[in-house]
């Protein structure tokens, strides 16, 4: 680890300041940056913590039904505290890492971070959760842009999602056997309008909807809908533990699973 | 009834309440005043010409002593190969030298070029950046057969190809193990590869050098498995230091799976550079740099060969293997894939003739030795793997098919050059086949089924060459070192012990079990004996822990010493209760005139020994302490039989390791407790073997497994509860305690029945053309085998 100046702004406003200053990068939970800092792959001047500002933290729900979680919440907290409103994706950050990285690392710093396997994307895509920041909201299917790649402006913060429950959802994980980060994650949304079905670890272009598999359960919620869909290996990410072929057909199958698992 | 005490017992592990409760005191945490702090500048690149290492600009950077490079290592030697292997046309095997610091050419990604030594770590880590490393990069040499090509590129110009040695075994059997193919009824071949493996021991490698101008004495804190063999190979090869001047200290140690028994340039480059410096030099690894620095293991690409008669009864066994020696030669590197494995194949069967080829090849790829079995899960693997499938092509069940070719009669010389002093394997395999409940597979398949799982069962045998080693058998196949083992009993004035060992304890809980052994010979408590390991300063030489050696070699030496103390205390008991030595007898440390009710306690003995008062000073010496050295005049031969069960969830490909059982025969057992746990902890890297674990390089010679986020580590929820079993006894015959050893176990038993059980629940699917998956047998893997 390189040596750094750390701010721990307590309001946002601060935090907004603090970012202003050069080469200051905004520090979530930590849980990626950390480690990339202690391996020297990052070096970044001054960090500028977010998990001392109050207002990012909690969740809530709002007056037209959506749960408003803030972007300084810890998964734990989330899986703790969103259990009965939104069973799914408590469920999803009940199963993020181990219980540290539970504890320490937050939704906004997942979503600011947007790695290709990280679960939450895919809750926020299938979910069409309205993401806010200090400046705008975002919608998900604009927040988006790729492998580590977000809407978010230089400086801007993430302040708080906003998920809109649907009638039923499931969030199906197939662990990468070392880091156990998604190797395909599935999270299908059931809305009174449609299904969304979105899916994370699986594209080298991050997170994205599989409009396919959306179209025939809207008709159709069964997994039966989706048994005769495939996903075209092309674009999809091959490595050490699956190749393009083998993330394609897990798709299809966790998406079935998910069907099952919401419906159940 | 269990003993509560003593050989037999499962005493807990005295050890334990240091280290759960953070008192353990390792490598890491010895620092000397004035300590500085040593950062290696390694290759980034599998092989290029080093064609300058610029190291103005570290120089200048702030708490930056000295930056060392090859350059300032010349008169050094380089690090010694400890096993000399001669090829089947009688030659000696190709041996490049292996510098501290690499100098003309880096051979693989992390090769240490430069050593920044600065007042603290991080300003060594900093200025390791600074220093400027010029390599024109040359093709990396990377697949075995590739390697051994007449125009691929060479790993060391100075030898005339990439091929260490071309070994046969045993060499004069070859014709006629190729006629007896020739008539053979049935021939089952099997193509496969025992992937390359990281070891990750809990504990990274530490070093920390210390040289006292004054005295001009040299110490080295080290994670080491052996640290007689460190100070040996350290001083007399490299740095020219003798023993007396030289002290190696390996104090607690966090696991070494073998990892930790090679002497390594760090090592050497801290007890070098602290004389230079007049510091204290301390290197700690860090959890990467230990993918790219300690020596691997494994990496053998075979193919074997098994020939039948109609009835299943093996004829010949054929194997070519090619091994992974990697850029350099590792301590004993050349010793694995040659006599700790060809010299297995004979497994529990009495196959009359085999032939094992062995190809060792240098590639542009970390060094690879010794790991957890080191050769025998090689053996066990591909031996085990054969028999499953000859089976399933001839239509026997696989257990009948192993019984009928079963090693029965002992004393039994195999034909690979050992000889099995007792055994009994239909035993281990009733047991087992008890104890994996198999009378119920059919149920629990049934079960899956409903489930809409597959499921397999797999099982195998296995035996080990353990007890490592005979001094002169192991000298003639081309040891450069002795594999006896040493301890010294010191028995204080009022009656405690100290036992020095040669042994090193990282894991083994010897300091419980071998603190019984002697207890329960002279019949006090457990708590009177202190077990000394890991310092040469006050330890008797010793080869130190590997093979399975330690109760077998380090305990018997420890025995003897043991009798020695007891023989004189004889004497002074009888003086004190002027009786004749032979008719004392020692009883629950007590002793006794026989057939009087007189007696002395152990204590009034050994207080004797030291306030000699009332003492035959005439014809003893005062005092109580005894060394002894003990050389084994065999291996011993534990043995046993696995079974695995495994669900295949057919959508995905995953297996889940349902159960696992182990019924092993080794031999007499100290303490069973511990002896579970070997077992256990030996079955969760066998498992980790099977499923997760691979070191994978890509085109360039970069790990792509350089992490815990690529490379998998068996978890707790990968592996199941196991059943495992030791009650099948076959004491070995030729040591005093009649034990085999049980550290090794585990993980060459165990990756033949996962891989067994993955297939059979493929072809109970129907996927009859899958015969073998290769490891690890990831979901993709599996997946991919079941697409056809």
């Amino acid at each position: 680890m390189y040596a750094f100046e750390i701010d721990r702004p307590t309001t946002l406003d601060a935090a907004v300041t603090a970012l202003g200053q050069e080469e200051a990068q905004a520090l979530g939970g930590g849980q990626t940056l950390i480690p990339a800092l202690k391996q020297r792959l990052a070096s970044p001047a001054r960090l500028v913590s977010l998990t001392g500002i109050d207002d990012l933290k909690g969740i809530c729900v709002a007056d037209d039904g959506a749960l408003c979680i803030g972007a300084a919440t810890s998964h734990a907290t989330v899986a703790a505290e969103a259990a009965a409103t939104y069973p799914a994706l408590a469920d999803l950050a009940a199963h993020i890492g181990d219980p540290a990285v539970r504890n320490r690392g937050t939704i906004g710093g997942s979503l600011a971070n947007n790695d290709p396997s990280a679960c939450y994307p895919a809750a926020v895509l299938a979910s069409r959760a309205m993401i806010r920041t200090n400046t705008r909201e975002i919608a998900a299917d604009d927040y988006f842009e790729g492998m580590f790649a977000t809407a978010l402006e230089e400086g801007e913060i993430i302040t708080e999602v906003r998920f809109p429950l649907p009638e039923q959802a499931a969030y199906v994980k197939f662990a990468q056997p070392a880091s156990r980060f998604a190797l395909v994650g599935v999270f299908v949304a059931r809305f009174a309008d449609g299904v969304r079905v979105a899916v994370t670890g699986a594209s080298e272009d991050g997170v994205f909807r599989w409009t396919e598999a959306e179209a025939a359960l809207s008709d159709d919620f069964r997994p039966e809908a989706v048994a005769g869909l495939s996903v075209d290996p092309e674009g999809m990410i091959g490595d050490l533990h699956g190749s393009p072929d083998y993330r394609a057909h897990l798709i299809r199958v966790l998406t079935g699973r998910a069907v099952a698992a919401a419906a159940a | 009834m269990p003993k509560d005490h003593g050989i037999g017992a499962s005493s807990k592990r005295r050890e334990d309440k240091r280290f759960l409760t953070g008192k353990g005191r390792y490598t890491d945490d010895i620092n000397l005043p004035g300590q500085a702090h040593a950062w290696f500048v390694r290759s980034q690149v599998a092989h290029g010409r080093l064609t300058g290492v610029d190291t103005s600009a570290a120089e200048a950077m702030p708490g930056v002593l000295r930056v060392f490079t090859g350059a300032d290592f010349e008169g050094v030697g380089g690090l010694p190969c400890g096993w000399l292997v001669t090829d089947r046309f009688g030659q000696p095997m190709q041996e490049p030298g292996h510098p501290v610091l690499a100098r003309g050419k880096v051979r693989h990604v992390g090769d240490p070029v430069a050593v920044v030594v600065a007042e603290t770590a991080e300003q060594a880590r900093d200025a390791a950046e600074a220093v400027e490393v010029e390599i024109d990069e040359l093709p990396a040499v990377l697949d075995m057969k590739a390697a051994l090509d007449p125009d691929a590129p060479l790993v060391h110009d100075e030898l005339k190809n990439n091929l260490c040695y071309d070994w046969g075994f045993v060499e004069e059997n070859r014709a006629a193990v190729n006629a007896a193919f020739e008539t053979a009824a049935h021939v089952t071949t099997l193509d496969l590869v025992n992937q390359r493996l990281v070891p990750n021991a809990m504990e990274p490698r530490v070093a920390l050098g210390d040289f006292n101008p004054a005295t001009e004495d040299s110490t080295l804190y080290t994670t080491s498995q052996n640290p007689h063999v460190i100070r040996l190979l350290m001083g007399a090869f490299v740095l020219g230091i003798p023993e007396h001047k030289l002290r190696v200290v390996a104090p607690d140690v966090g696991g070494g799976f073998g990892s930790k028994i090679f002497h390594y340039a760090e090592e050497a480059f801290c007890t070098f550079a602290a004389k230079q410096l007049r510091r204290p030099v301390k290197w700690t690894c860090t959890r990467s740099e230990a993918f790219i620095s300690d020596a691997h293991g494994r990496d053998h690409v075979t193919r074997i060969e098994l020939a039948l008669d109609a009835e299943g009864r093996f004829q010949a066994l054929r194997t070519e293997t090619h091994a992974n020696m990697g850029a350099y030669l590792s301590t004993f590197a050349p010793s694995i894939p040659t006599w700790l494995h060809g010299t297995l194949m004979a497994g529990n069967y009495k196959t009359p003739l085999i032939y094992v080829n062995v190809k060792a090849v240098f590639t542009n790829t970390v060094p690879v030795d010794a790991y957890r079995g080191a050769g025998r899960p090689e053996a066990t693997f591909q031996l085990e793997r054969v028999i499953d499938k000859a089976a399933r092509e001839m239509g026997i069940d696989p257990v009948e098919l192993r019984r009928r070719n079963f090693i029965t009669e002992f004393p039994y010389a195999t034909p690979v050059a050992v000889e099995y002093d007792t055994g009994d394997y239909n035993a281990t395999l009733d047991k087992l086949l008890e104890i994996a409940d198999v009378a119920g597979f059919e149920a629990r398949l049934a079960d899956s089924k409903s489930r809409g799982m597959l499921r397999g069962l797999g099982l195998n045998c296995y035996i080990e060459a353990c007890g490592i080693a005979p001094s002169q058998l192991v000298g003639q196949l081309g040891a450069r070192a002795g594999l006896y083992e040493s301890a010294t009993v010191r028995v204080n004035a009022t009656g405690g012990l100290v036992v020095m060992t040669g042994s090193h304890s990282h894991g083994q809980g010897h300091e419980t079990t071998f603190a019984q052994v002697v207890a329960d010979m002279i019949g006090i408590g457990e708590d009177m004996v202190e077990i000394v390991h890991g310092d040469t300063a006050n330890t008797p030489m010793g080869m130190g822990t590997y093979g399975s050696r330690s109760l077998a070699v380090g305990g018997s030496a420890m025995v003897r010493a043991t009798n020695k103390i007891i023989a004189k205390a004889k004497k002074i008991a009888a003086h004190l209760m002027e009786a004749a030595p032979e008719d004392i007898e020692l009883k629950d440390g007590k002793f006794s005139v026989a057939g009087t009710d007189k007696s002395v306690a152990w204590g009034d003995v050994t207080l004797a020994a030291y306030v000699p008062h009332n003492y035959p000073l005439e014809e003893l010496e005062p005092g109580l302490e005894e060394t002894a050295f003990y050389d084994p005049n065999n291996f011993t031969y534990p043995a046993g039989a696995y079974a695995c069960e495994v669900e295949v969830d057919p959508e995905t490909g995953k297996v889940t390791v349902c159960s696992f059982a182990a019924a092993d025969d080794f031999g007499n057992i100290v303490n069973p407790m511990i002896v579970s746990g070997q077992v256990h902890g030996g079955i969760a890297q066998g498992i980790g073997q099977a499923l997760l674990e691979a070191a994978s390089y890509d085109d360039y010679g970069q790990l792509l497994s350089g992490s815990y986020m690529d490379y998998a580590m068996p978890r707790a929820d990968d592996v199941p509860f196991y059943r495992v079993d030791h009650s099948c006894a076959t004491p070995c015959t030729h040591n005093p305690l009649g034990v085999k050893g049980c550290g090794e176990a585990g993980a060459i038993g165990s990756p033949p029945a996962v891989v067994n059980a993955v297939v059979d629940a493929l072809q109970r699917a129907g996927h009859t053309g899958v015969t073998h998956i290769d490891m690890p047998l990831t979901p993709a893997r599996v997946w991919a085998a079941m697409q056809g």
